[in-house]
């Protein structure tokens, strides 16, 4: 048949984008708390105030006046990226992975120099990466390398883990990596493949790409079913230290793996879509029902605990 | 009270009063629920604007007078703090307003509520008719050379006529033939141009009863119009109205004629800058019910509080205003219960507001070449990395230069159809536009034709849903119906459950 019986959905829990926006965001996402996770640079200082791992910032460049002093401030920087703080989707990020004197390489082996980078600042500051074309903050953060066992997952692209987290309960995790269709972008309605991640162990379970079932990357033709996650624990417990410092119900929390540093968090999220529901073949309703019954206070390191038991 | 049993109850409550306010207008006030098998009543509005010179002013309006087949259910004149009297004159009856003292821009309001019946007044224009000998004082400042070519062309007429009649049809074929006559040249450019006022003389000074006519014809939703002139020419028997281009023509029925010679029709002491326009609006009403709804309309409190109380230009503005809550359900309907993705939450209304306009097709193919031309030239813009406001600014110059071309360009191929497309709104479309470049750029070419195919689905749907009859009449008869559509809209507010595009999306998962 064409359309699903709504109540076999609502058999296996899934929750559907009505009820997200009435039940969970409006209830529990108080509106003044969202400038937090909207704008990158004021989600890392609450983020480093509160000891939780983040990529370092290098700097941040506020006005057009200061790119005068562009040079200077990039002179012994090697490896760096380049993300407006109120970007969304990945865009107007720019990457450099070496730099040979005067000449920088980006992530796709291409070479620009410092004018291209300036050129690049200048048209984030004028809001042209930012919603709603706001004026906006350039920042320099320190390169994420990203950890070796993903390598044969991801085209052109660093793949993360989005968390979405319930009361301050890892609820469901996937690990979503970019493909060639995606253009090297996270993004799940871009074309990125969705690989939903069993909460006890961090394996992969089941792949998806524009909702439908995938067994290997598109590109890499790598099959996901030896796929595992590695410091598991670790990113269920930083996943759930967010929720004291956004005070936000239903979040959903982007980490990478840094080869070196481990876990980091990237960028958090106060509307996580329904899609990690298909990646996962899991409805999220019986593990929040399950939250909603957990009266007693916990810590972060508890809640952690709480989800890699029972989900 | 939780919120659920507050919004039930609200939602209740707001069903109920609409409802009874509904049940009362049908049952007691007689208003049909439904638009058919009824008559229609016109209210005709005539609407008075004059500057005031601080001073004492007297402004004086013909009335209409009694005529056939045509029957005048209610008069009512709004005059705000202004005396108001109506006097009987050589001429006719008319209607006078007068105050002490006038300071700026005033407005005067007289609306009556007429009917076509066949046969009403009957033996209206049985009148006495004094037939006058030749008129010599008629043309009176023509100098001698001008009056000699008025009277050849006059005998001339006169030689290949019969009666009154058959000379006044001739004589107006002799002001529209092309190329017209050196005489009738010499004769227009001796009178300002003014044909009616000309003729008038023209017949006068050859004896013949005539006089001038102004009216309008009774057709639903007409703002701002002037009366249209006529002459009625009597040749002893009875009176023919003559059209000052067709000549000879009958007498429409639903031609109603506001005066009948005079003078004129407006005369204003004390103030300046005076206008009059009038407007035709038409509500449909039981026929047997017609004579009923003059007395009980103006017995209920409750109409005294109606949109029918409104002037009628602003009436006729209520009707689309009406809509829009339909427009607003059907969007509300299609995105939280169907989940269709449209690219602007309400700019499917407007559209459709537009549709109404233009008619669907002509809409839709003019949506899309308006959009289309409007995308290749916004790629061109983000090229050149302006700041928004710029950026939108110079796409609704854009916008305004597509349509003013598309007009032109239509109006000389003899494409009439288009020239309706100033009725779309320029800053929705720019923001469309905007809109829609931003996310050809952001998730690619797919979703701009996802989400603008869905735009106009659902501005399709809603054009039909607000283009119906039954709806239309609905609204503007019985505007309490708003609360219930309140109350709905408000329900499905609260709606929790599945989309029914969710049901597609989430199949793999069963």
């Amino acid at each position: 048949m064409f359309f699903v019986n709504p109540f076999t959905l609502k058999k296996r829990g899934i929750l559907g984008m009505n009820r997200r926006n009435v039940q969970y965001i409006s209830k529990f996402n108080d509106r003044k708390y969202f400038p937090l996770v909207d704008n990158k640079l004021k989600t890392k200082r609450i983020a480093e105030e509160a000891g939780i791992a983040v990529p370092r910032l290098i700097d941040t460049i506020r006005y057009q006046a200061e790119l005068k002093t562009l040079k200077e401030r990039l002179e012994n920087l090697e490896k760096f990226v380049i993300k407006p703080a109120q970007g969304s989707g990945g865009k107007g990020i720019l990457v450099v992975l070496d730099r040979d004197k005067d000449s920088f390489i980006k992530s796709n082996h291409e070479r620009i120099g410092l004018k291209d980078i300036h050129h690049h600042i200048s048209n984030i500051l004028s809001g042209l990466y930012s919603l709603g074309g706001k004026n906006d903050v350039a920042m320099i953060e320190e390169l994420v390398e990203f950890d070796p066992i993903f390598e044969n997952y991801s085209f052109e692209g660093v793949p993360d883990i989005r968390v979405v987290m319930y009361k301050g309960f890892p609820a469901m995790a996937m690990l979503r990596c970019s493909t060639s269709e995606s253009d090297g972008k996270a993004n799940l309605h871009q074309g990125a493949v969705g690989i939903g991640l069993d909460m006890k162990t961090g394996r992969a379970l089941n792949a998806v790409q524009h909702d439908t079932s995938v067994l290997c990357h598109p590109d890499t033709k790598y099959g996901f079913s030896e796929l595992q996650v590695p410091h598991w624990d670790k990113i269920l417990e930083l996943a759930a230290s967010c929720y004291e410092i956004t005070n936000l119900g239903y979040l959903g929390v982007d980490i990478v793996l840094d080869k070196n540093l481990g876990p980091l968090i990237l960028e958090l999220n106060a509307r996580p879509g329904l899609a990690i529901q298909i990646a996962n073949n899991h409805g999220v309703l019986p593990r929040f029902n399950l939250i909603d019954e957990q009266d007693k206070y916990l810590n972060a390191t508890q809640r952690a605990a709480f989800s890699l038991e029972n989900f | 009270m939780s919120s659920r049993l507050q919004i039930a109850f609200l939602a209740f409550l707001l069903t109920a009063i609409g409802f009874s306010i509904v049940w009362y207008k049908v049952e007691v006030l007689n208003i049909p629920l439904f638009p058919h098998e009824k008559r229609s009543i016109y209210t005709i509005g005539a609407e008075i604007k004059f500057q005031g010179k601080n001073k004492s002013a007297l402004i004086s309006m013909a009335l209409p007078p009694v005529q056939k087949g045509i029957t005048v259910l209610t008069k009512d004149a709004t005059s705000a703090k202004f005396g108001f009297t109506q006097a009987q004159t050589k001429n006719g009856e008319r209607a006078e307003w007068s105050k002490r003292k006038v300071k700026g821009e005033k407005q005067l309001f007289y609306s009556i509520d007429v009917v076509i019946d066949k046969y009403a007044n009957l033996d209206a224009e049985k009148d006495v008719i004094i037939t006058v000998d030749n008129d010599e004082e008629a043309l009176h400042d023509f100098t001698s050379p001008i009056l000699d070519a008025a009277k050849t062309l006059l005998r001339d007429v006169y030689e290949h006529s019969s009666d009154a009649h058959s000379f006044t049809a001739l004589l107006i074929q002799e002001f529209t033939k092309e190329p017209s006559s050196q005489t009738v040249k010499m004769l227009l450019s001796q009178n300002n141009d003014d044909k009616l006022h000309l003729l008038y003389r023209l017949l006068r000074y050859q004896g013949i009863t005539v006089r001038k006519i102004r009216g309008l014809y009774l057709e639903h939703g007409r703002n701002n119009r002037s009366l249209v002139s006529m002459l009625e020419v009597h040749n002893g028997n009875s009176w023919q109205l003559f059209d000052l281009e067709k000549g000879k023509i009958p007498k429409a029925d639903n031609f109603f004629i506001w005066q009948r010679g005079g003078p004129s029709l407006l005369d204003v002491v004390g103030a300046r800058d005076s206008k009059i326009t009038f407007s035709v609006n038409e509500k449909r009403i039981h026929a047997e019910k017609i004579a009923k709804q003059a007395k009980v309309l103006e017995e209920a409190a409750l109409m005294d509080f109606s949109l029918f109380t409104l002037p009628v230009s602003q009436q006729n503005s209520f009707k689309h205003i009406l809509l829009i809550p339909i427009g607003a359900l059907v969007v509300v309907i299609l995105r939280i219960l169907v989940g269709v993705r449209t690219s602007g939450t309400f700019m499917p209304i407007l559209i459709a507001l537009a549709f109404m306009q233009t008619s669907l097709l002509i809409g839709l193919i003019m949506f899309i070449l308006i959009v289309g031309f409007g995308l290749i030239i916004r790629s061109y813009l983000s090229h050149l990395n302006l700041l928004l406001v710029a950026r939108i600014s110079a796409v609704i110059i854009v916008v305004i230069t597509i349509m003013s071309a598309m007009s032109i360009l239509s109006y000389k191929l003899g494409l009439d159809e288009i020239l309706s497309i100033t009725f779309f709104p320029m800053i929705i479309l720019a923001w469309t536009i905007e809109r829609m470049s931003i996310l050809w750029e952001e998730e690619g070419a797919k979703e701009v034709f996802i989400q603008g195919g869905s735009s106009l689905f659902v501005a399709s749907v809603a054009y039909f849903a607000m283009s119906n009859t039954l709806v239309g009449h609905l609204t503007f008869n019985f505007p309490e119906l708003l609360l219930v559509i309140l109350a709905l809209i408000i329900l499905i507010g609260t709606y929790s459950g599945y989309r029914l595009s969710e049901l597609i999306r989430f199949k793999s998962m069963v």
